[in-house]
């Protein structure tokens, strides 16, 4: 089914609009929400981040990492590391102290964006690092390389206690995200990443995703467009980690283990392998589920009933909803489908579209 | 280190290695078959250790009936687990059964989390497996005799399966053209089901062999040594049982040796045996066994 | 049908939450219930509601309502715990997580919303430190392993240790090191240190390492799903010196895994079951004996201490605003707990170290031990 398009102009219009919108949002968020509440409205944002480029890698060029934990694990210790003032890096360390030259300055709050831009792309240097040996394997093992990674990763978070703290951690990171950084990045990295995908390179990404070989036939360098999506992918992973560990204050190698991936996973999953509305929304469906699920963990006593809680459900919960949709549902809510400005448009004109 | 020394850590080493030997058998067969990474062989590891313990503490039954119904019991868990999850998924691309596999092995590690808890539960075991020997200076454990010797029995068990019965040689066949088996008239999906049950009995035995060393049980305990396991098997060639053995012993040995020769690098244990899996993944992803195959278009 | 139970469940909770208003006095326990560490938090739960059966549940004529919230032994989820608690649920101060990683993630929260947390066993220094509203019923790491070396020294007469410390959590890294520097300030020599990881199993090739270099004590200062095996597999391998560990030892998976492995394990706590130091602590003791038919453990017993530091607190207040309970639990002082005698400094309790030993399959008291 085709649609009619809207004009380049009209389309721009429309984008500058729903930033103002969401602009909006987030200043009533501020003043009338309950922390609790913002607490996880900045979750959800932070995977929107990380999910959305995410599935460019999985859903869009078909390449299956299990390795996004990584990045972010990068990402967010790189800021942490930059933004954690000296007092801190002092106290913090005290088993070894941090080395230098990262124990002899510390970024002023102006320069988180920097921060979270050289988290990002110490997080895609390491990508590419990874990807160039990698991203020549198929399917499952490109798998299990990330994933070995992954745990790599962390291994070397526990381990490089002079750079890390090891399993202490770092605490008392200043709190610098709110939800003016979280938004403004999911909404950018949407807008980076659906724009990708709609031009040419993004066609070359889901022809490799259908079908490597007849893509490779037709002219795509393989290697580089899978090497290239995937060292993009772990740039928004790395930033995302990076708003994470300002999120929470405090960074520890636990923070990052193969769960987050799972999470993205069922995200992506779940939103529809290759979509990125679909990762959109469900990203922030997640964030919401977590809580609520939680609701169904916890005790309740209703009048004079008690029920008891079951404390860990919630992943039981998450991983049937994974298994269900992957085999009843493989599509998940949006399939490869975007929700384009034009379906939006024509919902409310109701106008019908052309054939 | 002395020579002692060493003779221990080469024990300990074989000792490790013999485990995940075994339960990289259970990894090659259902990649062979299938070519699907089997993620949750560790949960039905671990499952086959909770099975034998609440036949021993619940029904009071002997240690060897207990193990037998646990086997058994794993056998039929990975029937179901093939039939539920990845049969409907067995004409989907590879990456749907990739995740599937995921969610089915998180599914189980947190059920185990929410119905048994996470809190360790002590496994008995004879005196048989847990009396200790002193050979040339170096302590072991009498499971770590017993463990190689049932990986044999089991690898000419397996052998004989494989060559000589009609389900082998649908087996194999199988696993190098299923439409063509198929079209010969053969049950593919029966035939997968007893690949799966062997499989998982393997995990099973596995499972409870390594709860004999390593006396403490709880539903996370599978995810590490399965990754080491599988680690081994494509090491030694996934798909070849040989070299699922050998890749076992292999990674075992490295795994103590490292350790032991760079006794400061204690902490990375872990990150070495991901290496090897890395390197060979990248420099010899046939294994040491295994063929290296052509992608015919 | 699963979407119209949890639609059920959630107006229920909305009317409950209505319906339980502002007769009760609500208290938070942010504790470790399923997860790595799920023992501690479930055994801290069951002190809690044990001592609430001696003392009751109500404080200023009001009834004092608990809401447990469990945080899977993760600091990120300690930390929404936290938030949920303060925020949602109301509470005017939280018994806090078990272990110290998550009271860092939690302790913040609490400091920004100025509502006090307490936690029962959480043992590393940067918990409290400069804090105002951030509590711990127990001793600190630093003093733990103090002792542990003091007696390690003059006790045991040990020249030479052996440290086993589990990389992956920041209890045991930071004890080892203190352990280390302690021992050897007092002339002894710290011969080999290597590492495991949370849920290692096999730990044959560092305690093959470790006998080879022959020390005279093994310090093992790691949460007891590791004790029991690492203990096991020592002696396997021919390890006959002194094992010493710390206050994680104390569960009874120590004894169902460890078996005749663990007899003669050394390990410093806070707190000796077997005799009652007061009054509240024998009926502690006698209640914790009639209803479990075991000897208690000093989670438990930690547990019901910050519960009573709490309720003392808020009644010396007099009001349940959360700065005045703040101020009532900074000064506490020879508060008679189930423990002994706590008197609260700068959010730490000032309490002596205890030394018990595995005979028989349990603990034995051996001696208290005060850092010189």
């Amino acid at each position: 089914m085709t649609v009619e398009k809207i004009s380049a102009r009209c389309r721009l219009f429309l984008t500058v609009l729903l930033f103002g919108l969401l602009m909006l949002g987030v200043v009533l968020a501020e003043r009338y929400l309950n922390a609790y509440l913002v607490r996880i409205l900045n979750t959800a944002c932070i995977y929107v981040v990380a999910a959305v480029a995410y599935n460019l890698v999985n859903g869009v060029t078909g390449q299956f990492s299990l390795g996004p934990n990584a990045f972010m694990a990068i990402g967010g210790y790189t800021v942490a590391l930059l933004m954690l003032p000296l007092a801190q890096k002092k106290e913090v360390y005290f088993l070894q102290p941090l080395i230098w030259p990262l124990n002899a300055f510390s970024f002023p709050p102006s320069l988180f964006i920097v921060a979270l831009f050289l988290g990002g792309l110490l997080a895609a240097l390491f990508a590419l690092l990874i990807g160039i040996p990698t991203l020549r394997l198929r399917g499952d093992y490109l798998a299990i390389a990330t994933f070995g990674f992954g745990e790599i990763v962390i291994v070397l978070a526990n381990n490089l206690i002079p750079i890390t703290n090891g399993a202490l951690g770092i605490k008392g990171i200043p709190e610098y995200t709110n939800l003016w950084w979280t938004a403004n990045w999911a909404f950018w990295t949407v807008f980076v990443v659906k724009n990708l995908v709609n031009s040419s390179f993004g066609r070359a990404l889901k022809a490799i995703r259908e079908n490597e070989i007849a893509a490779e036939a037709m002219g795509v360098n393989l290697f580089r467009h899978k090497l290239l999506a995937f060292v993009l992918s772990s740039f928004f992973a790395g930033v995302a980690g990076g708003l994470f560990v300002t999120l929470i204050s405090t960074v520890s190698p636990t923070l990052f283990t193969f769960s987050m991936t799972f999470n993205l996973l069922i995200i992506i999953v779940l939103g529809g392998l290759g979509s990125i509305t679909g990762s959109t929304v469900t990203a922030i469906l997640f964030a919401f589920l977590q809580e609520l699920l939680r609701e169904v963990e916890a005790p309740h006593t209703i009048g004079s009933w008690t029920f008891p809680g079951i404390p860990g459900m919630r992943m039981v919960v998450f991983s049937v909803i994974l298994v269900v949709l992957m085999i009843f549902y493989r599509r998940g809510l949006f399939g490869q489908r975007e929700l384009s400005f034009e379906d939006v448009l024509y919902l409310f004109l109701g106008r019908k579209a052309r054939a | 280190m002395s020579w002692v020394t060493f003779f221990q850590q080469l024990m300990n080493g074989i000792s490790v290695g013999s485990l995940y030997a075994l339960l990289a058998i259970g990894y090659t067969l259902v990649y062979g078959i299938l070519g699907l990474i089997n993620f949750a062989h560790s949960d039905v590891f671990m499952l086959g250790t909770y099975f034998a313990f609440f036949m021993m503490v619940i029904f009071l039954l002997p240690w060897w009936l207990s193990v037998l119904i646990g086997v058994a019991l794993c056998a039929v868990v990975g029937m179901s687990i093939e039939r539920v999850a990845y049969r409907p998924l067995r004409n989907a691309p590879r990456i749907s059964a990739l995740i599937t596999a995921v969610g089915v092995s998180f599914f189980i590690e947190n059920l185990g989390l929410v119905t048994v808890g996470a809190r360790p539960k002590g496994f008995p075991r004879p005196d048989l497996m847990k009396n200790v020997y002193v050979l040339l200076g170096a302590r072991i454990q009498g499971v770590t005799f017993w463990v190689p010797v049932i990986s044999i029995l089991i690898l000419f068990v397996l052998f004989y399966i494989v060559y000589r019965t009609k389900i082998g040689i649908a087996m194999r066949a199988v696993s190098r053209d299923m439409e063509t088996t198929r079209l010969m008239g053969v049950d593919v999906d029966r035939i997968i089901l007893y690949a799966f049950a062997l499989g998982s009995a393997l995990a099973g035995i596995g499972g409870v062999l390594w709860a004999c060393k390593y006396p403490q049980i709880n539903p996370l305990m599978g995810i590490f040594p399965g990754w080491k396991a599988f680690t081994a098997a494509v090491v030694g060639g996934i798909g070849n049982v040989v070299g699922a053995m050998l890749g076992g012993f292999i990674i075992g040995l490295a795994e103590i040796l490292i350790v032991a020769f760079f006794p400061g690098l204690t902490g990375y244990r872990d990150a070495f045996v991901f290496t090897i899996l890395i390197v060979f993944l990248l420099v010899r992803p046939g294994g040491l066994m295994g063929e290296v195959v052509r992608e015919k278009v | 049908m699963r979407k119209l139970f949890v639609v059920v469940l959630c107006v229920g909770l909305l009317l409950s939450g209505v319906a339980s208003a502002q007769e009760t006095i609500r208290i938070g326990a942010n504790l470790e219930m399923t997860g790595a560490v799920a023992a501690y938090g479930q055994m801290i739960w069951e002190g809690i509601n044990l001592i609430r059966e001696i003392v009751g549940d109500t404080v200023l004529g009001k009834k004092v309502e608990l809401v447990l919230v469990d945080n899977k032994s993760d600091k990120v989820e300690a930390a929404n715990a936290t938030t949920r608690l303060i925020d949602k649920e109301n509470v005017v101060a939280i018994i806090g997580p078990a272990i110290s990683g998550s009271m860092l993630a939690a302790g913040p929260i609490c400091e920004e919303k100025q509502i006090p947390i307490i936690s029962a066993t959480a043992t590393n220094p940067l918990v409290t430190q400069g804090k105002k509203f951030v509590f711990r019923a127990c001793f600190l790491d630093p003093y733990q392993a103090a002792a542990a070396a003091q007696f390690a020294r003059e006790d045991l007469k040990a020249e030479t240790a052996a440290i086993l410390s589990d990389i992956a959590q920041d209890y045991c890294v930071a004890l080892g090191n203190f352990f280390k520097e302690e021992f050897e300030k007092r002339g002894g020599k710290v011969v080999v240190e290597q590492h495991c990881k949370t849920g290692d199993q096999d730990f044959s090739a560092q305690l093959t390492t470790i006998i080879n270099a022959n020390p005279d004590l093994l310090y093992v200062p790691n949460y007891y799903t590791e004790i029991a095996l690492i203990c096991r597999q020592a002696r396997d391998l021919g390890y006959e010196g002194v094992i010493l560990s710390a206050d994680g030892a104390d569960a009874p998976e120590l004894f169902s895994v460890g078996g005749d492995a663990v007899e003669g394990l050394y390990h410093t706590a806070i707190w000796d079951a077997t005799k009652g130091l007061n009054d509240i602590g024998q009926k502690y003791i006698d209640r914790y004996k009639e209803k479990f038919g075991k000897d208690p453990n000093m989670f438990g017993a930690l547990g019901a201490d910050a519960y009573l530091i709490l309720i003392n607190a808020i009644e010396r207040a007099g009001s349940t605003d959360p700065v005045k309970i703040r101020e009532a639990i900074e000064d506490t002082e020879n508060l008679d707990v189930v423990t002994g005698k706590v008197t609260i400094e700068n959010g730490d309790a000032l309490k002596p170290v205890v030394v018990r030993k595995v005979e028989g399959g349990k603990f034995v008291f051996v001696k208290t031990v005060t850092v010189e």
